[in-house]
């Protein structure tokens, strides 16, 4: 069991109504992508650390090896470069490897061939080879993840051009982006948060594709948008709901994808309302919030009524301890006072 | 003067101690294959300095027996990956000199458009499939096709051209031991010319050999004369004969020395990182020199045949050089192609 499963166990979600359709966990859904894309096409495989052991990464992976076998879902050794390297190869000559990581930090040990080579062979080649990689991983938060489990890694990697990057925010998301990221013919990762695992909704059975490049208005509002990505999206509901008592309407956009960036629905959100709060799992600094914040100041000045604000972590580490984690992390709360001042000043 | 890495091998004898049963004709055909890269390279060099190539150069003067030698021993089918000393292998797995030459003047139709450069050769029709300008970076990659070839079965064998500072990098040790442990058909081909730009072996490893510490990831390693393409030839045919057989990685080390500089034109030796002895010592056994007089002396070649190949190459090279300075530039548009794939 891993050893957070206690923590993200005790975290609490909405029930989604199933008269809407079939609910399932996100961890499910994950499943389920990973089992339509190996029976699907021959040429997918799915490797990581653990893929095949009675953990399953985090479940995600459950019963993979035993229906598709040793060959197509496979544990490998602990070298994150070169089997990020080996996954690239492959994909160079017509395979579709999926290759997981339990948590982003790890993905860190790879960079070299997934910024330098994965995701510029196709550029430096002039188009003769495609690199059709999926780096999975799942961001950490909480019972002491500390420093080096916690990391949220996208704002690294918004500037490396031929990379995707989605961050699904629910179990539908979750399905159809990854079966999205694995038909892709470009490196993609697809960034998980640890603490949406436990997460139900409504995610129809069999195969469908989520866009990627493409962001959806998860709540229509007048006054606001807070604009995310993955967790950030559940904090931002959160806060939404919080402040409609207050007559304070929130839109919500979930960016699905943050690179490429859809800065089209941001910005025409930020048309509606006038004021945008950028959320975000990971650093403000250089990362997503910064992204967004400057797409607003260079494309959408005009259209502010207020400074744009960004909720995401500090220029810190992420400590190990409970209380320091605490005023570490955002909450819905923090996202609720800033929209309060927002929308007041 | 001194030679820290003086040559090991037996020189023009060695060819005398290697049995073989290949046709003059296969014979020939390889000595011009060495002659022809040593031209190209040379007439690269004499160019360079007028800055149409603005690309910077990793000469094989020297290593072309390690090349050609190797390629020798594959299928059009099968794959090459190397590091940034890239010309030898394109040229001897076949890639095609005129797009080579275009790629090295930036022009539009250069074998990757302008985008790679002399570091990236790539010519995908005849296996020459990838590059990297990291060293060590091709490594995992020619592991990963190996794999992949593994997994379709589809017989191919992969060999990665690598250096002996490469063995230094972590990624390479990581990719021995898989393509180990998955036995996949992938030979480590290591040219050890033991300077990593200036810096020389004895800086950077302890005195073992290379080859051992390869053995010691689980695989067959072997070390032969650099110099002597029969002697890389065969070893690297009976490392194909393993692959393909699915016993396995192979890995093959040959001392080889390059006698220019690292990279741009002309030797370096002068800025005493090594002296000009130890070059003249390997000068000594330039493996086009040792093949075509070994050729000579077997009566396989002669004088006029000789001086005939210089001829047709010569022209092959200018000809290429016509079409690659005639040749246009990319645009602006050409930038943006090909960041994504669709």
């Amino acid at each position: 069991m891993p050893w957070d499963e206690g923590l993200v166990n005790s975290l609490v979600y909405d029930r989604p109504d199933p008269s809407e359709g079939r609910v399932v966990s996100y961890v499910s859904a994950v499943n389920e992508a990973l089992a339509i894309a190996l029976e699907q096409d021959p040429s997918v495989f799915v490797l990581g650390q653990g893929v095949d052991d009675p953990t399953a990464m985090f479940g995600t992976t459950r019963d993979l090896a035993a229906r598709f076998g040793p060959e197509r879902v496979f544990d490998t050794p602990l070298s994150e470069e070169s089997m990020m390297g080996v996954s690239t190869g492959a994909a160079m000559i017509g395979m579709r490897p999926v290759f997981m990581h339990n948590r982003p930090d790890f993905v860190l040990l790879a960079f070299n061939q997934l910024v330098t080579h994965a995701s510029k062979f196709h550029f430096m080649d002039n188009g003769q080879t495609t690199v059709p990689v999926v780096v999975w991983a799942a961001i950490g938060r909480g019972w002491g993840s500390g420093a080096q489990h916690s990391q949220a890694i996208h704002g690294m990697l918004l500037g490396v051009p031929g990379l995707k990057i989605v961050m699904p925010s629910t179990p539908y998301d979750a399905k159809g982006l990854l079966l999205s990221a694995i038909l892709d013919n470009n490196p993609v990762c697809v960034f998980e948060h640890r603490w949406l695992m436990k997460k139900d909704g409504v995610v129809p059975e069999g195969a469908y594709r989520v866009p990627i490049g493409k962001g959806i208005y998860r709540r229509r509002g007048r006054d606001l948008t807070i604009v995310g990505a993955s967790h950030a999206i559940e904090l931002a509901f959160q806060a939404a709901t919080q402040l409609a008592p207050e007559g304070i309407d929130v839109e919500v956009v979930d960016l699905r994808t943050v690179k490429p960036l859809d800065e089209a629905i941001v910005l025409e959100s930020l048309k509606n309302t006038g004021r945008l709060i950028a959320v975000d799992t990971a650093w403000m600094k250089g990362g997503l919030c910064a992204e967004i914040g400057c797409l607003a100041a260079e494309k959408g000045f005009g259209d502010l009524k207020a400074p744009i604000v960004r909720i995401g972590l500090p220029d810190v580490p992420t400590p190990a301890g409970y209380t320091l984690e605490q005023f570490y992390y955002p909450d819905a709360a923090r996202i609720a006072d800033a929209a309060r001042r927002l929308v007041r000043s | 003067m001194t030679i820290r890495y003086p040559y090991k091998g037996h020189g023009a004898d060695g060819f005398d101690r290697i049995l073989h049963s290949h046709s003059t004709e296969q014979l020939v055909a390889w000595y011009r294959a060495m002659l022809r890269i040593r031209r190209i390279e040379e007439e690269i060099e004499r160019r360079y300095h007028q800055d149409q190539m603005k690309t910077p150069i990793h000469l094989v003067i020297g290593q072309e027996a390690a090349a050609v030698g190797c390629c020798a021993a594959l299928r059009e089918t099968d794959l090459v990956y190397t590091s940034h000393r890239t010309h030898g292998a394109y040229l001897a797995k076949g890639g095609d000199l005129g797009r080579m030459l275009c790629e090295m003047h930036c022009r539009v139709n250069g074998c990757v458009g302008s985008r790679g450069g002399s570091m990236h050769l790539i010519d995908k029709s005849v296996g020459m499939a990838g590059t990297s300008a990291i060293v060590g970076g091709a490594v995992p990659i020619a592991t990963g096709a190996a794999l992949a070839a593994k997994m379709k079965q589809d017989d191919r064998v992969v060999v990665v051209f690598l250096g002996d500072a490469t063995t230094e990098e972590g990624v390479t040790s990581e990719s021995l031991n898989f393509a180990a442990l998955r036995k996949l058909p992938v030979i480590f081909f290591c040219e050890n010319n033991f300077y990593s730009v200036q810096s020389p072996l004895a800086t950077r490893q302890p005195a073992r050999d290379i080859r051992a510490w390869a053995e010691a990831h689980g695989m067959p390693a072997v070390s032969v004369d650099g110099v002597n393409i029969l002697a890389v030839y065969n070893a690297v045919r009976d490392a194909v004969a393993r692959a393909r057989a699915g016993d396995g990685p192979t890995f093959v080390e040959v001392p080889v020395y390059r006698f220019r500089a690292h990279g741009g034109a002309g030797d370096d030796s002068k800025t005493g990182y090594r002296t000009e002895a130890e070059r003249i010592v390997w000068e000594a056994v330039d493996p086009l020199q040792l093949f075509g007089a070994y050729l000579t002396r077997s009566a396989k070649l002669d004088r006029p045949a000789i001086q005939n190949m210089e001829h047709e190459i010569a022209v092959e090279i200018a000809d290429a050089f016509e079409l690659a300075l005639a040749s246009p530039n990319p645009t602006e548009e050409d930038l943006y192609r090909h960041v994504y794939a669709d």
